[in-house]
C-alpha cells in the first residue's frame, strides 16, 4: 500500500477533550484525550457504539462542537478554537461532511440544483451562472447522476440516489477531507454497495481522504485502511484494518468483533458473542496510555497489560 | 417436520394511495411450522412488514387484503374485521416486536404500567397479581432489579433494555407466534447479540413460533431455521437456512448475497444491483426482478415463473429451474460461501477468540 511509504499527515487530533454542560452542575466528558493522525489519501474509520463519542469527534472536526481541551490541526494549521472568518471559510471548503440519513439531510423543498449549489452560493465560488451550472453538472456526473436530475426534488429519488446527492453536495466544494458519518447505515444492502464503490472511486480519482464514522465492522473492514475503536469517549485501539481483525487486543475490540453476525449459517449457529464485562465502566487510571504493542498497532492499557497483549499477539 | 400452525394462501394486499392502487403483496403463500424460526429477508419496500401485518390485522387504514386466506386454528384471519374480533388474536396468540423500542413504548407512562396493562386486559388477574407477573417477566427478559425498575419511565432505560421490555410485553400473554419486525436494527451490535440470544432462549423455553423480519443476512444466518426471500411483493425463494445461503437458486437471492460487504475484495468494486425495485403501482409482467437481472431470459419479461421444486424444503420462483432453461451458474462471488467466510473468520476474523 502506497500510504505506508509516503505518509503525509492531513488531520491531527491532539489530546482532544469534548465536554457538554449538563445544566451547569456537572460536566459530561463525551470524548477524552483523543489522539490520532489521519494520513492524506487514506480512509480512517472511527468505530464504536452509540454514545461512544464517534460522531462528537466528527462534529468537532467540522467545528460544530467546541473542544474543552486539546487541539485539532489540518495540514499543520490549528482549526479548533477561534479562527478568523477567512480561516473558517477555508476549513469549510477543505472539510466536508456526508450524513447518515439522506432523506433528512436534504432540504425537501429545494431542487437538486439548489442543494448542490448551496455551498457555491454561500462562498461565491463561481464566476458566473454558466460556471456554476457546469460545476453542478460535473458533480452530478461524478456521483453517477444525470444533468437532467438538477430540476428534481429529493423525494423523487431512491435512498441510494439521495445519498449520491449528499456526496455531490460535499464534492462540489472540492474538499480534501470528507467526514462521512454513518453514510450507508440507512441504506439497503445493494445500495450500500453502490455508495461504497462510489466513495472508493472518488477517493482514487480525487485523492480524497475520508474519516469514516461507523458501527458496522463488516463494512469498515471493506473500506477502511486504518481503524480506531472508541468506547465511552476513549479511543481504546488503533491499527491497520487487517492487523486489527487479525490481532484484536483490547477486550472491548474483541467483544465488538465477536458480536458482528456473519452471513454464514454454519458459523453463526456456533458463534458465542464475547461480552465485555466492563461495558459500562471506563477502565482508566494514571498507568493507562496508548501503547504500541505491534508496529503501528496501539492499545489503551497499562504497562503490564501491554506486556500481556504483546505475548498474546506473538502467539 | 412438525405441524403447520398458520397457513397463508395467495395473500394479496392493496393500498389506496390518492386515486391509485398499489399492490404491496402479490399472492404470497406461506406455511409456518410450530416452533420454527422463519426469517423473511428483503430490501425496504419488498413487502416483508406489510405481509406479516396481515397476521395481526394491523394494516394501515388505506390498505386491505384483496385476496387469499390466512388459516389459523381453523379460523380465516382475513375475515376478521373489527377490533373486537381481533382482540382474542392480536397480542394474545400472535404478538409483534417492532424495530424501534422508543416509539413502541409510551414515553409518559411507567414501564410497569405498560406491561400490566396488557396482562390485565387479556388475563383476568387482580392488580397485584398482574404486577407480580409483570415483575417476573421483566426478570425473565434480563432486567436487573426488576421490582425496583417497575416504576421507571422508558427514558430511564437504555435502548437495549427498552427492547427487552417490548419483548416482555409481547410475551406477557404467552403468544403462540411472535413476529419480530427488525427487532435489533436500531440497536448496537453488542446489544443486538444479546437481544437475539434472548429471543432464542425464550423461544426454547416457551416454545413459540417466530417470524423474523430483517434485511441483515448475518442475523438471518444466526436465527433462522428457514428463510423466505421477498422481492417486489412476493416470496421468490424459500428453503432451509443452509439451502438459501449455500445453494441459492433465484438470481435475486444471488444478487443479495453477492452484495455482502464481507465478500468484498479490497481495492475492487463490490457487487451491486443495478436499477431500482419495480413500482408496485403498475402491473408487473413476468419475473419482477428481470429488468435488473443482466442475465434475464426472454420469458422472464413475459410470463411470471411458478415455484420450481429444488428439494422437499426448497422452492424458487425462477425460470432458470425450468428444464428447458439454459444452464446459468450462480455468480463466482457466492460460490463456496462457507469456505470464504470461514477463511475470513478463522485467522483474524470476527471470531478470532483469545483466552486470557
Amino acid at each position: 500500500m502506497s500510504e505506508q511509504n509516503n505518509r503525509e499527515v492531513l488531520l491531527s487530533l491532539k489530546n482532544v477533550e469534548i465536554s457538554f454542560d449538563n445544566g451547569g452542575k456537572q460536566k459530561f466528558k463525551a470524548v477524552q484525550d483523543a489522539n490520532f493522525d489521519i494520513y492524506k489519501g487514506e480512509t480512517f474509520a472511527l468505530v464504536g457504539e452509540s454514545g461512544s463519542g464517534k460522531t462528537t469527534i466528527g462534529r468537532a472536526i467540522m467545528r460544530i462542537n467546541e473542544l474543552s481541551a486539546g487541539e485539532i490541526t489540518f495540514e499543520g494549521k490549528r482549526i479548533s478554537g477561534k479562527l478568523s472568518k477567512q480561516e473558517d471559510t477555508q476549513v469549510i471548503r477543505n472539510i466536508q461532511m456526508i450524513f447518515q440519513d439522506p432523506a433528512a439531510s436534504l432540504n425537501e423543498r429545494a431542487t437538486i440544483e439548489y442543494i448542490i449549489s448551496e455551498g457555491l452560493y454561500n462562498f461565491h465560488l463561481y464566476q458566473n451562472e454558466e460556471d456554476r451550472i457546469a460545476k453542478v453538472d460535473r458533480a452530478l456526473e461524478e456521483v453517477g447522476l444525470l444533468p437532467e436530475h438538477k430540476s428534481r426534488y429529493p423525494h423523487e429519488f431512491s435512498g441510494g440516489q439521495r445519498q449520491r446527492v449528499g456526496i455531490a453536495r460535499a464534492l462540489i466544494m472540492e474538499p480534501k477531507l470528507v467526514v462521512a458519518d454513518e453514510p450507508i447505515s440507512a441504506l439497503d444492502v445493494s445500495i450500500r454497495a453502490q455508495v461504497l464503490n462510489l466513495m472508493n472511486k472518488l477517493k482514487n480519482e480525487k485523492s480524497l481522504t475520508y474519516l469514516f464514522i461507523a458501527h458496522d465492522l463488516s463494512v469498515v473492514r471493506f473500506i477502511a485502511d486504518r481503524i480506531a475503536v472508541i468506547h465511552l469517549g476513549r479511543i481504546v485501539e488503533i491499527a491497520e484494518t487487517e492487523e486489527l481483525f487479525a490481532y484484536p487486543l483490547h477486550p472491548y475490540t474483541v467483544s465488538l468483533l465477536s458480536a458482528v453476525p456473519m452471513p454464514d449459517p454454519i458459523i453463526e449457529k456456533q458463534r458465542e458473542p464475547i461480552v465485555y464485562a466492563d461495558a459500562t465502566e471506563e477502565k482508566t487510571g494514571p498507568d493507562y496510555a496508548m501503547r504500541e504493542i505491534r508496529p503501528e498497532h496501539y492499545v489503551y492499557c497499562t504497562p503490564e497489560q501491554a506486556k500481556r497483549y504483546a505475548e498474546l499477539a506473538g502467539q | 417436520m412438525s405441524e403447520i400452525i398458520i397457513s397463508a394462501k395467495d395473500i394479496e394486499v392493496q393500498f389506496r394511495v390518492r386515486e391509485n392502487y398499489l399492490t404491496a403483496i402479490r399472492k404470497v403463500s406461506l406455511d409456518l411450522y410450530t416452533g420454527e424460526t422463519f426469517a423473511i429477508v428483503g430490501e425496504s419496500g419488498s413487502g416483508k412488514s406489510v405481509f406479516t401485518k396481515t397476521f395481526t390485522g394491523m394494516l394501515e387504514s388505506n390498505g386491505k387484503i384483496t385476496n387469499g386466506s390466512i388459516m389459523y386454528h381453523g379460523q380465516d384471519l382475513t375475515k376478521l374485521k373489527t377490533e373486537k374480533e381481533w382482540a382474542s388474536i392480536r397480542g394474545v396468540k400472535i404478538a409483534t416486536v417492532f424495530q424501534d423500542p422508543m416509539t413502541s413504548l409510551n414515553p409518559i407512562r411507567t414501564i410497569g404500567s405498560q406491561i400490566t396493562e396488557v396482562i390485565e386486559k387479556h388475563q383476568k388477574l387482580s392488580k397485584s397479581e398482574a404486577k407480580a407477573q409483570a415483575i417476573s417477566i421483566m426478570g425473565r427478559v434480563g432486567i436487573p432489579n426488576a421490582a425496583e425498575r417497575f416504576d421507571n419511565y422508558p427514558f430511564q432505560y437504555s435502548g437495549g433494555m427498552r427492547q427487552r421490555i417490548v419483548i416482555a410485553i409481547a410475551l406477557s400473554c404467552h403468544p403462540e407466534i411472535l413476529i419480530c419486525d427488525e427487532p435489533t436494527t436500531a440497536l448496537d451490535v453488542t446489544i443486538q447479540a444479546q437481544i437475539i440470544k434472548l429471543i432464542k432462549d425464550l423461544q426454547k423455553e416457551l416454545g413459540f413460533t417466530t417470524i423474523y423480519i430483517t434485511h441483515d443476512l448475518g442475523v438471518v444466518a444466526n436465527v433462522a431455521d428457514r428463510v423466505g426471500v421477498m422481492y417486489g411483493g412476493q416470496i421468490i425463494e424459500y428453503g432451509t437456512v443452509n439451502e438459501i445461503f449455500y445453494d441459492p437458486q433465484h438470481p435475486y437471492t444471488w444478487a443479495l448475497l453477492s452484495a455482502l460487504p464481507q465478500l468484498g475484495v479490497k481495492g475492487e468494486d463490490l457487487y451491486y444491483i443495478t436499477g431500482t425495485p419495480p413500482s408496485l403501482f403498475n402491473k408487473i409482467d413476468g419475473d419482477a426482478f428481470a429488468p435488473r437481472n443482466p442475465k434475464a431470459l426472454k420469458i422472464d419479461f413475459a410470463k411470471e415463473p411458478p415455484f420450481f421444486k429444488v428439494s422437499d424444503t426448497h422452492y424458487a420462483k425462477t425460470w432458470l429451474l425450468d428444464p428447458r432453461a439454459p444452464k446459468v451458474e450462480k455468480p463466482a462471488a457466492i460460490q463456496n460461501l462457507h469456505e470464504k467466510i470461514a477463511r475470513m473468520t478463522s485467522k483474524g476474523g470476527a471470531f478470532h477468540v483469545r483466552t486470557e
